[in-house]
């Protein structure tokens, strides 16, 4: 998909805190105005793994992934950092029916899933945001570099820096799309095997090139927009969608952890109602019970045990 | 001193071991003079130390994890100087309290140790909680009740820095996979709730049967609370001054005193 540039003359309105669907530790009013959802298409039958997207969000972030050695793959660096907020992950899978070889490129990052699980487990009210168009966004002046983000996401994203102790991960690009632009990645890939637009667009876009993909024999191909998660807001066309798994182990079906879930869900009323118990029931032993006094006939025995002569 | 040790075990309806699993060294009657009351020396100087340093890094652990527990006492965290600083300084005072409390265990678990008078007590619960101490067996230097917060505190703070270390983020996250960051989360909430549950029964208690808490501030009691409360400790300690008569009251200087410093 095409994208011209937007003018930049006259400050576009871009979204604000009155866009907020969800904060972290927080509620948000329901906002008054609802953006269009958004979504990112990574067409993976597309990619030809340049990393051209890599380098173009190193420079629209202006991050400084360190300098790393080989390590026998095209993959680089090793894994996503809090410097590199997306990753190329090679694959050379060989497809049991053809016996050929096939390059499973997957760009990896945030797929800002509708019900997100690092913003589930936040501890930090504001740390964590996702706006009405759906994009979750980690708001660093509220992080406290818990790493609780990293035990929500199903998807193993966020990385905590070591530098300022604070969570990073794919925007979307949050800010070039308040101001109408796409994400810096799509913008730059040669091959458009990354496009932005509306989610509908977007779904609109993957059924075509599902289609199309059919007819060149890939009969599984599909859109992985896992529903385990609400969908997410960046969506995947597999070649073999029956199997997400080949590509570098893309979760078959990604949800937060039931672990996370009863951890931040109705652990946490229980565990604070128990606690509010136990003070309860204390303080109403001693009104109905009161002091256990020590006797004068419990003084008289003490003395005489313990007395000189005793 | 072993001597004596012998001589009173003979006196004791129980069996040895439990006898001297009930005094601890630096534990001794000092006899009431004119106008004062008689009382006992239950924690020296040192264990005290010790008992505070724990108490407050407890506390302390307390308020900070509960600031990241809910986001309803998130504000704790301004206690401790923001977001940040809670959760970098959380994890040290976590590792505080380990190294104080294991200290304070070395010294005290051999009193801590479970007997038969224990299950009496347990069983009649209701006169525990009634305050009907005559209808308990006689206590040793610790109740039933004192026995489970001690075991209690001691397994909930060793589960507590397991499962702290695996999800202290900054030097051991990199060592485990995320699902077993996920259950040492989950586990290191549940026994949190728990040790604050254990801790409010033990403040509690302490408070509600008076003149214990004198016990950790000036380090005794009088011996009227220790007759109506650990009565056979009391008795053994009587014991121990008669055998040793001539240097009565001086059972704390012994070598056995001396150990540990108390």
């Amino acid at each position: 998909m095409f994208m011209p540039n937007v003018p930049v003359g006259q400050p576009v309105p871009g979204f604000s805190e009155k866009d907020l669907i969800k904060r972290s530790a927080s509620s948000v009013p329901e906002p008054a105005r609802r953006l269009t959802e958004v979504a990112k298409l990574i067409d993976i039958s597309k990619c030809i793994g340049c990393k051209a997207c890599q380098s173009a969000c190193i420079e629209w972030n202006d991050t400084h992934p360190e300098m790393e050695s080989f390590q026998g793959t095209y993959m680089n660096p090793h894994d996503l950092t809090p410097n590199m907020f997306t990753l190329m992950r090679f694959n050379e899978w060989t497809n049991p029916e053809t016996d050929k070889l096939e390059w499973l490129i997957r760009k990896d990052g945030c797929m800002h899933c509708s019900d997100p699980g690092c913003l589930k487990a936040c501890p930090a009210p504001g740390a964590i945001v996702q706006y009405s168009n759906g994009i979750v966004d980690f708001v660093h002046d509220n992080c406290i570099g818990c790493g609780y983000c990293v035990k929500g996401c199903p998807f193993n994203i966020p990385r905590i820096s070591q530098t300022d102790h604070k969570a990073y991960k794919c925007t979307l690009c949050s800010d070039r799309v308040a101001v109408g632009q796409g994400p810096a990645c799509a913008k730059a890939c040669p091959t458009h095997a990354i496009s932005f637009g509306t989610k509908d667009e977007m779904k609109a876009e993957a059924a075509d090139r599902v289609k199309d993909l059919n007819s060149r024999g890939y009969k599984n191909a599909g859109l992985y927009d896992p529903p385990g998660v609400g969908g997410t807001h960046v969506m995947y066309v597999l070649q073999h969608a029956d199997k997400p798994h080949i590509y570098n182990d893309l979760p078959d079906d990604p949800k937060i952890s039931s672990l996370v879930q009863a951890w931040k869900g109705a652990g946490k009323f229980a565990g604070l109602a128990l606690i509010g118990f136990a003070a309860v029931a204390s303080a109403a032993h001693a009104v109905f019970a009161g002091q256990n006094k020590v006797t004068k006939h419990d003084e008289e025995e003490g003395e005489a045990l313990t007395g000189k002569d005793a | 001193m072993s001597e004596a040790l012998r001589d009173t075990d003979r006196l004791d309806p129980n069996r040895n071991i439990e006898h001297r699993t009930m005094v601890q060294p630096g534990d001794a009657i000092t006899p009431g003079t004119k106008g004062t009351p008689a009382t006992v020396k239950r924690y020296g100087p040192l264990a005290r130390l010790n008992h505070w340093v724990v108490a407050f890094s407890l506390i302390a652990l307390a308020l900070s994890g509960l600031a990241l527990y809910s986001p309803y006492l998130y504000f704790l965290t301004g206690i401790f100087g923001g977001g940040q600083t809670t959760r970098w300084l959380h994890p040290w005072i976590g590792v505080l309290l380990f190294v104080s409390f294991y200290v304070f265990f070395a010294q005290l678990w051999r009193a801590n140790l479970f007997n038969r008078d224990d299950l009496t007590w347990a069983m009649r619960f209701k006169d525990v909680v009634a305050g009907n101490e005559e209808r308990l067996p006689e206590m040793g230097k610790y109740n039933a009740g004192q026995k489970f917060v001690f075991w209690g505190m001691s397994a909930l703070i060793l589960a507590l820095i397991g499962t702290g270390v695996l999800i202290w983020q900054e030097y051991f996250a990199v060592y485990t996979a995320i699902e077993t960051q996920r259950w040492a989360a989950l586990l290191h909430a549940a026994a949190a709730i728990a040790i604050i549950l254990i801790w409010i029964t033990h403040v509690y208690a302490s408070i509600w049967i008076q003149g214990t808490m004198r016990a950790m501030t000036r380090g005794n009691v009088t011996a009227g609370w220790a007759y109506r409360h650990h009565r056979k400790w009391l008795k053994q300690l009587a014991g121990l001054r008669r055998k040793t008569a001539p240097q009565a009251n001086a059972v704390e200087h012994t070598k056995a005193a001396k150990h540990l410093g108390l």
